[in-house]
Order: structure tokens, then C-alpha cells, then sequence
């Protein structure tokens, strides 16, 4: 996609429906808060955005280096966006390191802004260039402009008297003042923001909002080459209501109290730090004055047996990790299957195996969460397609966990955590409770006594006279619940769980197809966060006239009941995944039919051209 | 709720049928506990047994409170998230030498660190029972056992010495078939706010009978073993005249006999619970030199985790009024499209 490019040429008097811009800066040059800044008042204006932060696993890499690169990406525009876009038209590199890092990511004619202060011999060297591509002219298939912002930004800065170090810093907020010229964005939010931030060090709130402010001017008064003024992207025509941004991380937290509302029931967050999935331990370690206690454990197996022993105690417990993690998890992920205990385990996946790419983004623990425990143990699968369904599948998570007495595993990844975007704001009177019955009658009770119908295991909380009893890991009677050896039972036993978890299939939603027919030449199937690429792949395709539908799979397990046949009415399925093929594997099992596997495992999301030239692919094989 | 019954020990008995083997310490401390029950104020109902995996770890399944038989070394962790729900329930963590400080160690470590209001008892019978007799965290050097043919050769831990050392704020330790004894060492746990840490010496008859003998027999214990009462001197042995001292010079504890030497009772080290650097040496005391410290050994009260949690989440709500989540939701930026 090449807005930017096209505008100019069709001479649209730089109206453009989307662009996508990257900041890309040293690990310390606060590109994520640049970032962060830009989308807010990109959600003001009323454009419809994605974001992709793109940051390294080191906290604070050599300056200069090219490992220590982080970036932000924002795709904007009229139209519904659903990605952080394939092709960046803008790229702001604050030293040479972010533009040989990024530089390949632009369309040619793109706009590159840099800090040519930041462009010394010594940052020249450390990113790996012979020459200055600043003078050099190996740049000249784009549109360049190189700015001593470094030197400006401390000018602009001295009268708030701060040390070289801090005033340097406020390079970022110069620049963020720039690209909201450019793009006809308001400072308002950004400023207010950074007098809250700074509420205890005016001095440095002062400074950054000058920053922003002489960035801003430079672009109104500075003669810039031709080709560079204000692009207006006009705002998305979306559904009235009240909005804000959110990223997965904070829908999840927010649908995990919502799903403890709605069940009433207390939650028990118990977790141990791990990138990228830490992020839900803090925000909800900060909402104490909801019905939520957290719990920082001594590790990963600790956290889910703190969260068990919650369910238990009759709190909903949730534990939350990545793949690792989880990974130390499963045995007692086991123990909550085999005690039928409600408990939500959330997986932020992240690049694997082992510590692998802790900052980037996979989707390959689909096999640990369907298959990965020991013994013959069932559970439910449940995955966000993006930031703001994290709210909604939280809550559906929790009503089957606490519904039939199971622990639920959530998959969401790095990107979906990370990643913002608009949130139409719901209304939880618009919700429907599904509030949870302790058992409190002593007449007839057993703690293996089931829901006729759900199957679900009783729940009888301590603290109840009459009900105490004994549960365990160790195999029980089905009628008693007492220790049972006997080889009918344990037949009996593993039957009624697996129906149990099964049966769930006929308490969800069946699949649709998100895009396209039911039926006819492909059906290109998703889950998780490769949602916004399919969907745009595919609609672009069929604006072009090619049959092809997008379907997008939430419950993975047990899948929804009629997948089976909605697959079977299309000629070709195919089924894009972060991973090197699991999805279309247990698709391939479970129905028998000949789908398609087109994966990509770099850490990266995919580009919506990579899924659309498969799909062009496919269905030019079917002619 | 039922209006309050006399119950008996027998209201604390399932009908399930015990397991264990004959003779094993396990049974004396069962009816003990089934005994002391009655007697704690507690109602049954807020009564929990949480367990880990090993031969002790069947206690739960013999209590007729709740119980929950968990894992390998989690039940610390497990019953931590119980007591986070609940603050309210009475729970007890019995684990043993193998679950709970060898898989479980890092477990017991952090239970006890942060001070969570549990009574904790571990079972040392200085070996792997339900899994055949290997030797475990705590077996003495040259333990022959299935792993260890030729004798072990590990040193091994000591279960008070790893609770002081993890912040263990309540430290005590007791003998299977002492009723009397565990029962006012349980009692004592049992009042203590936080997690209490109680070692039972307890046998094994089939594969490592007979290693507390000196300690439990009547006729050696007098001189085998130093029982411990806060403000009383340390005295012990069959003629209560021989005594602990205090050495300043080489900073350790040395036995004295009363009227050698000129030592009288005045020179005896009185016990003080709240002392830590006494704990610390008196948990070390080895037979055969040295009689081996039962009793509390230490007790210093000190703020608990989960009270601490609630007041904390009590003051967060006092100062940031109702929670609701519309509100919550619409906090921050937003804004509207019309």
C-alpha cells in the first residue's frame, strides 16, 4: 500500500484513504510513547487504526545498535483497518541503526524523516554503513527528509534548563509534533497527557510540550521540498458511540472482571513475570477496588496451583503466562481436569521453542493447549482475534470454565497484547449474567454429583456445613467420590469428562463464515491474531470477483458443531497460521478433509499481500 | 449455620479405610489431629486439609473436613490460592520430607516467607515411602536405599534450620507417637497467625524403621532429646541435671552437668521463643553428642501476608469509592463519534 505515493499522483490534493507510518528509534529514544501519542490523536480525529509496537527483548541495548531498534507502526485511514498495514509510507528513523533496520519495510516514494544530528560516523559504523545514506544517494527512490533535529530539539529546550542527557530526550516529542503536522493530527491530547505524566516535574512537561509544539512549527513555516505538505486522511465513517483505544492486554483484564461480574464470582489472578504476558498482572493488580486479587508467585506452577487452589476455595482462579510457562503449568492444569475445578489459563504466545523470541509474535502453542498434558485430559480452546475481542472471549471463557467445571485455556500473542486499537465501549447491562450455584444442600450430596445435562461436576464451596469432602488427583468413584481403583470405573470416569468437554460444542456459537459465502471455491480459515490479514486479504479478492470466504475459528476446542460440514461445501481450504502447520493438522483429523497449510514463522505478523497472493494462487489452481 | 454441636474425634473420621502400613508413625499423628480438633473453636466447615503426593499426603482422605489431595510439593502453593479466596478457613498443609522440601522446596520456601496463615506439618521420616524406599532430602549420609545401594552420600537438610533460614516466623517440632506432646505443639501452631512450621519426627516401619528410636523411647528420650518451654531453662537427662550453655567464647551451645564444675541452674541458657539466633543453634543440636530440640523452638510473631493483602485492597477501596465497570471502561480518553 502506497497512500502516500498515490495521493501525489492521482492529485488528490493529498486527501489519501490510509497510511502507514513507523517510528523507529534506539531502544531509549521512546518511540512506543511517540507511537502511543500519535494513536490518540489518530483515534481523535476519527480514523479507524491499527498499531503494531515492534520492540527488542534487550530493555536498553547499546545506543546505536541495530539489535536495540524499536519501532511503532500505526496504520490509519478512511476505510476499516484491521491490520498495522503491509507497506510503510512513512518511516521517522531517529539514527542510522533504525534505518537500515526498517528501511525495507517502505514503498518506494515513501517519506523517510530522520535526525541527521543522530547520523554520526560512530552511529554510522555501529548500524553497518560504509557511507552517510543521507549523502551518498542510495536513497534517492524515496523521499527524504533530514532534519539536525537533535541540535533543534536542545535550542528549543534551554530555556527549561535541563541537563544535555534530558533535553536530547525531548527529541521524540519534536518529532511527534512534526508527524502531527503532517498529518493534520491535534497536539491537545498529547500535551495533556504529558502535563499528567509529568505532574511532579513540571519542568520536564514544559520542555516536552515545546518540543512538540517546535516540531509542529517547523512543519507549518519550513520550506520543505516539494511533495511534502499536510495529507488529510479523512475519518472512518464508524458506528456512533463513545470509544477508546485499548490494547489486548487491557480488554483481557477488563473481561476478566467482567466475567467474574457476570459469574458473580471473586477472582483470583495468581501469575509470575513473563514477556509479553506480564502486562496482565499489572493492570489488574491495579483494579483493587474491583472483586480481583492478584498474586505475584514464586513461579509458573506455583500461580496456576494458587489460582487452583482459589477455584477450590470458590473464587474463579485465573492464571496467565506464555508458552513457557505454561509449559511448567501443565501437570497441575491436569490436576484441575481431573478435580473439575473451574480455572481460565490465559497464553500469551510468543516466539518459541524455549526462550525463543520473547518480544515477537507466533501462534505456535495451538498444540500444547489442545494436546499438551499428560494423561487423557480434554479442555476447552479459546482464541482473540484481535485487542478488542480479548474482552469478549475473556468473558466466554470464564462462562464455560464456570459452566462445566473445567479449566479454559485463552490464547492470545504477543502481537493481540501489544497491539491497539478503537474500542466501540460496551455496555455491561447489555451482557447476560451467568451467575454461578454453589451447593449448599447436604440431602443426597456427593462431590462427583453432575449437572444432568452440562455435565458439570457440583461445586461446593468450604465454609459450607454439611458438604465437607475430600477431592483429589487420584481417580474417584463416579457415584461416591471416594478414592476408586477399579478399571470400570476409571472407563466410566474418562468417558463422562470427555463428554463433558464435547459437549461444550453444542453450547457455542456455530461457525460462520466472517467474510464470503458458506459455500463455493476456498474458504480461508483463521484463528487468533492473523484475523485482520485474512480479512483484508479476502476483501480485497473478492472485490475482485474470486470466491472466497474468510472463516475465523474462536472455540478451537471442541470446535463449533457444524465446521465439519460448513468446510465441506468449499473446493479448497486453506488455512494461514503463524506456526509451521497445527491448526490445519487437528482440522485435517477431526473432519478428513484436504486443507491447504500456508504458514510463516519470522516473528512478524502476516502482510495481507502474502495471504492474498496465496489465495490468487489457490484459486488460479482451481481453474 | 448449624447451631453449635459437641463434636467428638469421631466426627473428624471418615469412613474411609486408612492405608497406610501397619506401625507407621502416620496413624498416631492422624488421631491426634482428629483429637485436637474438637477442642480449636474452629468449625468443621472452615476446616481445610490441603496435601502434595507422598504416604502423608493421604491425611486429607481421612479427615471428615474438607481436603484436597493435590500434587507433587504444590500443596503450599494451592493451599496459599485457598486462603487468598478465603481468609476466613482454617487450613492445614501436611506434607513430608520429600514433597515438601524436595520437589516442593521452593514452594515451602515462599509459604513460609511470606508468612501465610497455615499450619504447616511435615512428616520426616528421612525417606521416599509410598515410592519404595528412596533416600530423600533429609535421610543421613549412608542411607541404603534402591538409589543409593552403596549409601548415600549427600548431606542432608535440616527441615527447621531450611524454615528459619526461609523466614519461618513460627518453628516447632514434635514426635508421631507423643500425643501429649504434638497435641500442645499443634495447639500452639494452630494459634499462631502466619505459617506455623511443625517437623514431626515420624516412622517408617518398612524402609527406615526405628531412626527416631532414641528420641521416642522411653527409656533413652529423657536423655535423647531437649524439650523446649518458653522462660524455662534448658535442662535435661534422666536425673534433670544436666544442662545447655551458652559458650561466648566459641559461639555455640555446649552441654553442662549440673553441680560440676560449679554450674548451676543459673548458668543454663533459659529459652526465649522469640529469639532467632537461639532458634538457629537449637535446631542444629544432633544426637548422639547433643540431645535433639523439640517443643517451639521459635515464635515471632509478625504481619501475615493475606491480612495484609485485604487491608491493602480495603484501603484502595476507601479511597477510590464503588467499582464499576461502565465507569471503569469510560475512564481514560475517549471520545465520541456521533
Amino acid at each position: 500500500m502506497s497512500a502516500v505515493k498515490k495521493a501525489d499522483r492521482q492529485g488528490l490534493n493529498n486527501i489519501v484513504s490510509g497510511v502507514v507510518v513507523r517510528f523507529a528509534g534506539d531502544s531509549g529514544d521512546g518511540m512506543q510513547l511517540t507511537g502511543n501519542n500519535f494513536t490518540e490523536a489518530t483515534a481523535v480525529y476519527g480514523n479507524d487504526l491499527a498499531t503494531f509496537p515492534d520492540f527488542p527483548a534487550e530493555i536498553r541495548a547499546p545506543a546505536g545498535a541495530t539489535f536495540g531498534v524499536s519501532a511503532f507502526q500505526i496504520y490509519f485511514g478512511s476505510e476499516d483497518v484491521t491490520t498495522a498495514g503491509d507497506d510503510v509510507d512513512v518511516l521517522v528513523a531517529m539514527n542510522p541503526a533504525a534505518l537500515i533496520t526498517n528501511l525495507h519495510g517502505l514503498v518506494p516514494g515513501g517519506l523517510i524523516i530522520v535526525d541527521s544530528d543522530a547520523f554520526s560516523e560512530k552511529n554510522l559504523a555501529r548500524a553497518g554503513y560504509k557511507q552517510n545514506p543521507l549523502e551518498d544517494g542510495s536513497l534517492d527512490a524515496y523521499r527524504l527528509l533530514s532534519i539536525g533535529i537533535t541540535k533543534r530539539v536542545i535550542e528549543t529546550v534551554k530555556p527549561f534548563g535541563l541537563s544535555h542527557k534530558f533535553a536530547a530526550r525531548c527529541k521524540n516529542m519534536w518529532t511527534l509534533g512534526l508527524t502531527m503536522w503532517l498529518f493534520d493530527r491535534s497536539r491537545d491530547t498529547a500535551i495533556e497527557g504529558l502535563k499528567t505524566k509529568f505532574a511532579n516535574k513540571p519542568e520536564l512537561a514544559d520542555a516536552n510540550i515545546a518540543a512538540i509544539n517546535a516540531g509542529h512549527a517547523y512543519g507549518e513555516t519550513t520550506e520543505l521540498p516539494t511533495g511534502i505538505e499536510v495529507y488529510k486522511v479523512p475519518p472512518a465513517s464508524v458506528k456512533p458511540g463513545l470509544y477508546r483505544n485499548t490494547t489486548g492486554t487491557e480488554a483481557l483484564s477488563f473481561g476478566i472482571i467482567a466475567g467474574g461480574q457476570l459469574a458473580r464470582l471473586p477472582i483470583v489472578f495468581a501469575s509470575y513475570p513473563i514477556t509479553p504476558a506480564s502486562g496482565l498482572l499489572h493492570s489488574l493488580s491495579g483494579k483493587k477496588h474491583f472483586d480481583v486479587v492478584t498474586f505475584q508467585a514464586e513461579d509458573e506452577i506455583a500461580a496456576v496451583c494458587a489460582a487452583i487452589g482459589a477455584s477450590f476455595a470458590g473464587s474463579l482462579g485465573v492464571t496467565s503466562s506464555s508458552g513457557p510457562g505454561i509449559s511448567l503449568k501443565a501437570e497441575a492444569i491436569s490436576l484441575a481436569c481431573a478435580t473439575e475445578l473451574p480455572l481460565l489459563v490465559v497464553n500469551t504466545q510468543r516466539g518459541g521453542p524455549s526462550t525463543g523470541l520473547p518480544t515477537k509474535t507466533e501462534q505456535s502453542d495451538l498444540y500444547q493447549s489442545v494436546f499438551g498434558r499428560h494423561g487423557d485430559t480434554s479442555l476447552p480452546v479459546i482464541a482473540a482475534k484481535d485487542s478488542v475481542d480479548c474482552f469478549d472471549v475473556a468473558i466466554e471463557a470464564i462462562r464455560i470454565a464456570t459452566k462445566y467445571r473445567t479449566p479454559v485455556i485463552l490464547l492470545s500473542d504477543g502481537y493481540i497484547a501489544n497491539a491497539s486499537e478503537p474500542w466501540h465501549i460496551p455496555d455491561m447491562n447489555t451482557y447476560e449474567p451467568f451467575p454461578v450455584e454453589f451447593a449448599d444442600d447436604p440431602e443426597g450430596f456427593s462431590p462427583v454429583n453432575r449437572n444432568p445435562e452440562s455435565l458439570a461436576r457440583v461445586w461446593a464451596k468450604p465454609g459450607t456445613p454439611g458438604l465437607e469432602h475430600r477431592i483429589g488427583g487420584i481417580e474417584k468413584d463416579s457415584v461416591t467420590g471416594n478414592i476408586s481403583y477399579d478399571s470400570d470405573n476409571h472407563q466410566k470416569m474418562t468417558d463422562i469428562r470427555k463428554s463433558k468437554i464435547d459437549g461444550i460444542a453444542n453450547d457455542i456459537p456455530l461457525q460462520d463464515a466472517a467474510l464470503g459465502n458458506e459455500r463455493g471455491d476456498l474458504a480461508v480459515v483463521g484463528w487468533g491474531s492473523t484475523y485482520g490479514a485474512i480479512h483484508q486479504s479476502v476483501k480485497r479478492c473478492r472485490q475482485d470477483g474470486l470466491d472466497v470466504s474468510h472463516i475465523h475459528i474462536r472455540h478451537l476446542w471442541p470446535m463449533p458443531s457444524n465446521l465439519g460440514t460448513l468446510l465441506a461445501g468449499y473446493q479448497r481450504v486453506i488455512v494461514p497460521e503463524m506456526n509451521t502447520g497445527q491448526l490445519v493438522k487437528i482440522l485435517r483429523a477431526e473432519y478428513l478433509i484436504e486443507a491447504r497449510s500456508f504458514t510463516k514463522i519470522s516473528g512478524h505478523p502476516f502482510r495481507i499481500k502474502e495471504v492474498e497472493s496465496e489465495i490468487r494462487a489457490v484459486l488460479e489452481g482451481l481453474k | 449455620m448449624n447451631a453449635p454441636v459437641k463434636l467428638n474425634f469421631k466426627d473428624y473420621a471418615t469412613d474411609q479405610e486408612v492405608r497406610w502400613c501397619p506401625g507407621c508413625g502416620d496413624y498416631a499423628i492422624l488421631k491426634t489431629v482428629q483429637k485436637l480438633m474438637p477442642g480449636l473453636g474452629t468449625a468443621k466447615e472452615n476446616t481445610v486439609f490441603v496435601s502434595g503426593i507422598g504416604c502423608s499426603s493421604r491425611f486429607p482422605y481421612y479427615m471428615n473436613t474438607y481436603g484436597f489431595h493435590t500434587i507433587h510439593g504444590r500443596a503450599p502453593a494451592i493451599a496459599t490460592g485457598v486462603k487468598l479466596a478465603n481468609p476466613e478457613l482454617d487450613v492445614w498443609l501436611i506434607t513430608g520430607d520429600g514433597d515438601g522440601l524436595s520437589i516442593g522446596g521452593n514452594h515451602m520456601l515462599h509459604v513460609l516467607r511470606r508468612n501465610i496463615d497455615l499450619n504447616i506439618l511435615l512428616f520426616n521420616n528421612e525417606i521416599y515411602g509410598l515410592t519404595k524406599g528412596q533416600y530423600s532430602p533429609t535421610s543421613k549420609v549412608g542411607t541404603r536405599s534402591p538409589s543409593t545401594p552403596d549409601g548415600s552420600v549427600d548431606l542432608p537438610l535440616n527441615p527447621c534450620t531450611f524454615a528459619i533460614g526461609a523466614g519461618a516466623k513460627f518453628v516447632a517440632r514434635s514426635i508421631d507417637t507423643d500425643m501429649k506432646h504434638l497435641t500442645s505443639v499443634l495447639t500452639r501452631a494452630h494459634q499462631y497467625s502466619g505459617a506455623s512450621f511443625v517437623e514431626i519426627f515420624q516412622n517408617c516401619p518398612v524402609y527406615n524403621d526405628e531412626i527416631f528410636e532414641d528420641i521416642k523411647n522411653k527409656k533413652t528420650a529423657p536423655d535423647a532429646r531437649l524439650e523446649l518451654a518458653h522462660g524455662l531453662p534448658m535442662i535435661f537427662g534422666k536425673s534433670r541435671d544436666k544442662g545447655i550453655r551458652l559458650n561466648t567464647q566459641a559461639l555455640k551451645l555446649e552441654i553442662v552437668t549440673l553441680g560440676e564444675d560449679g554450674v548451676t541452674e543459673a548458668d543454663v541458657l533459659v529459652h526465649d521463643e522469640s529469639n532467632r539466633v537461639m532458634a538457629q543453634m537449637l535446631v542444629e543440636l544432633k544426637g548422639p553428642e547433643y540431645p535433639v530440640a523439640v517443643g517451639i523452638i521459635y515464635n515471632a510473631p509478625t504481619s501475615a501476608y493475606i491480612s495484609d493483602v485485604y487491608s491493602q485492597r480495603l484501603t484502595v477501596r476507601e479511597t477510590s469509592g464503588p467499582a464499576d465497570l461502565n465507569t471503569l471502561l469510560r475512564s481514560g480518553h475517549t471520545w465520541a463519534v456521533d
